[in-house]
């Protein structure tokens, strides 16, 4: 090509062609911010009759929210309360407790795994285990789901949870396997791989100059990845953190196929029995309570649902932004 | 003669390397650290091998080709459910729907974003925006589709019911979302790819006198055409594993049910299945109960995602990296296929 054959057809054509690209290409990359704009505003538009009828106490405890659903769907209120009385609690207890175990699970697991990877592991295993974690990550949730439901709830409701146990919460509640602990366990599988990628990501780019001066000083490797390279790379860790605690609040299939389906607020001070009890956190619940409304209070209630998982979104999305700052000091991206 | 030379030689001395510091002499409580990494990555392998041997069993033990070929019936019975070839012919559908809308503007994006990114605070506020839309749960992006969709002036896209208002169902409103789901997926690569680029190319163009776009399309796009491929893999594995947005945005009906008799716009315009759905549906979870015609999809479902994982491998690795450096590149940063 000869040189300046963009401008054949005049001088300044071809810029001017460059500048109705990049115009182009710019209210392109404005309409994504529209997009998440235009998210926030019509979730929040819908979800606000069940705020504004329950107030704060949206949030708080009360009552049945199995009953407070049928309630709804039958366009019956509940007696005292208006159609839209709402109490999320056992809910979000559920979301809660699911989330926190998973992520504190998935945090050792996953510092372990990235150490082993990036400074234990020889050559063949790492090999192996590079394929693994990324079969991991890709494996569908709704598999997981189906293993959780036909594989490990039947397991656990068998060999696990004694009779004796099942008679001691009966009247309030049926342990079937189905439980807060299969969807930890499962949900820890889940989020596990972008863990491992990121900190692994992270303790491989800390400077080797860094770690070679701990080990001149006579200190031995396990004592230099503790003290040296994980304390470099904590900032990632907790970046990763964030991300997963995101995931882990937006799983719905899976948590809708295997934590009970039923929105029961497990309680701690039940000793064992708490981790057989089920729960049903936000997002499956969104799942199990959509019926096809666009419209009515069943609607707005899964609307205002599905906006507390989009402010947590956010939230977290900020928070891992946060978190990842004082990396940059040192250079390392993350 | 050289080889003479190199023979006539002295051999040099063997370089001495002190001994590899082993675990012996570190305190007890290392030790013990130094084990449980190595349990972690032993206990993950297990964990996979496990997954991919308990669905191979159950995939063989209950696929038939007959599956792949009967549409899905509602019955009480297993044995008369019918096959999955509604769902397959679903997935396909969301699949190629959501990728060909996600792809341009993906590769648009990034191209705006590494090469323009003007003003600044645009191209921040893009940044995170994107970051943002990653990181928003699926079922909530579902819902955000449900609320658009069923406005009444949309109402082409998906159909009315019998009173009027719009379902905001079907799978071209599924689609539509789903490529809201892979963007920030495609967008990610191609920036990798474009950002790994060495600067002489642009510079070389640009001393032709090429204009950004032209050499944009012309040299940089062409030359990233690997990195690119592997967002779009990594996008069609994304929407063919999502389940949240088929369930709340295809109606969750078993066969796909055109809305008129225009061939394809009625199909696009009308409801159906996926495979996701359909293991869903076909769970305790889901109404159908059948779960061998579940473990059968599954199966399927893995193998395919199976596939698409290996090609993203094929694609990232084995170009002009050398082997070290290439576990830092799977490694390092994004990883983007795990997001």
């Amino acid at each position: 090509m000869f040189p300046g054959a963009d401008n054949q057809a005049g001088p300044g054509a071809g810029a001017r062609a460059d500048k109705r690209a990049e115009r182009t290409l710019g209210a392109l990359a404005a309409a994504v911010l529209v997009l998440i704009g235009l998210m926030v505003v019509t979730v929040g538009i819908d979800a606000w009759p069940s705020f504004s009828a329950n107030g704060l106490s949206w949030f708080g405890p009360g009552g049945n929210v199995v009953t407070q659903f049928r309630a709804m769907h039958a366009g019956t209120p509940l007696a005292g309360h208006s159609l839209l009385y709402f109490r999320a609690w056992p809910l979000i207890w559920g979301t809660l407790i699911v989330t926190v175990l998973a992520v504190a699970i998935a945090l050792v697991v996953s510092t372990l795994a990235a150490i082993f990877l990036t400074e234990f592991a020889p050559r063949p295993v790492r090999r192996v285990l590079e394929p693994v974690v990324r079969l991991l990550a890709g494996v569908p949730s709704v598999v997981y789901g189906l293993i959780g439901i036909l594989a490990i709830a039947p397991w656990i409701n068998e060999h696990l949870i004694s009779n004796a146990r099942k008679q001691s919460v009966a009247y309030v509640v049926q342990l079937n396997g189905a439980d807060l602990m299969t969807a930890t366990l499962i949900l820890t599988v889940m989020i596990l791989p972008i863990m491992i990628a990121l900190s692994s990501g992270a303790l491989a780019s800390v400077p080797a100059s860094w770690r070679e001066g701990s080990a001149a000083l006579g200190v031995n490797r396990w004592r230099t990845i503790w003290r040296v390279s994980l304390r470099t790379a904590r900032p990632a860790l907790a970046a990763a953190t964030v991300l997963a605690t995101a995931r882990a609040l937006g799983e719905a299939i899976m948590l809708a196929m295997v934590s009970g389906g039923l929105p029961f607020a497990a309680n701690p001070l039940d000793g064992l029995t708490f981790l057989y009890e089920p729960v049903q956190p936000l997002g499956a619940t969104i799942v199990q309570e959509f019926g096809g409304q666009t419209t009515g209070p069943v609607a707005n209630t899964i609307y205002a649902i599905a906006m507390v998982l989009l402010v947590s979104a956010a939230l977290l999305s900020f928070a891992g932004w946060a978190v990842k700052q004082p990396l940059k000091g040192y250079g390392i991206g993350v | 003669m050289a080889t003479a030379e190199l023979a006539s030689r002295p051999t040099p001395p063997a370089i001495v390397r002190p001994p590899r510091d082993g675990t012996a002499s570190w305190p007890r409580l290392d030790r013990v650290g130094y084990y449980l990494c190595w349990a972690t990555g032993i206990g993950l392998c297990v964990i996979a091998a496990a997954i991919v041997l308990f669905m191979l069993v159950k995939g063989i033990s209950y696929l038939r080709p007959s599956l792949f070929l009967e549409s899905p019936a509602p019955s009480q019975h297993q044995a008369q459910a019918g096959g999955f070839l509604d769902p397959i012919v679903g997935t396909f559908i969301v699949t190629a729907l959501g990728i060909l809308m996600a792809a341009p503007a993906g590769v648009a994006l990034a191209a705006w974003l590494s090469e323009y990114g003007r003003p600044t605070w645009l191209a921040r506020a893009v940044e995170s925006a994107i970051e943002m839309i990653a990181g928003v749960p699926s079922i909530v992006l579902a819902i955000f589709g449900l609320i658009i969709f069923s406005q009444g002036f949309l109402g082409f896209l998906s159909q009315r019911a019998s009173d009027g208002t719009v379902t905001g169902q079907s799978f071209l409103v599924a689609g539509t979302v789903m490529a809201v789901l892979a963007l920030p997926l495609i967008v990610g690569a191609t920036r990798a790819a474009l950002d790994q680029l060495p600067g002489r190319l642009r510079e070389a163009s640009y001393a032709l006198g090429k204009t950004r776009v032209t050499t944009i399309r012309s040299v940089l796009l062409p030359a990233i055409r690997p990195g690119i491929a592997s967002g779009i893999v990594l996008g069609i594995g994304r929407i063919i594993g999502d389940t949240a947005i088929i369930v709340i945005l295809l109606g969750g009906t078993l066969k796909n049910e055109p809305v008129d008799s225009v061939p394809l716009l009625g199909t696009l315009r009308g409801t159906g299945s996926t495979l996701t759905s359909y293991i869903y549906g076909n769970s305790p979870a889901g109404e159908g109960n059948a779960p061998q015609k579940a473990y059968a999809a599954a199966f399927v479902l893995l193998m395919i995602v199976l596939l698409l994982n290996a090609l993203v491998t094929l694609l990232t690795s084995g170009r002009e990296r050398p082997a070290t450096r290439k576990l830092a590149s799977m490694l390092t940063g994004r990883m983007p296929w795990i997001r």
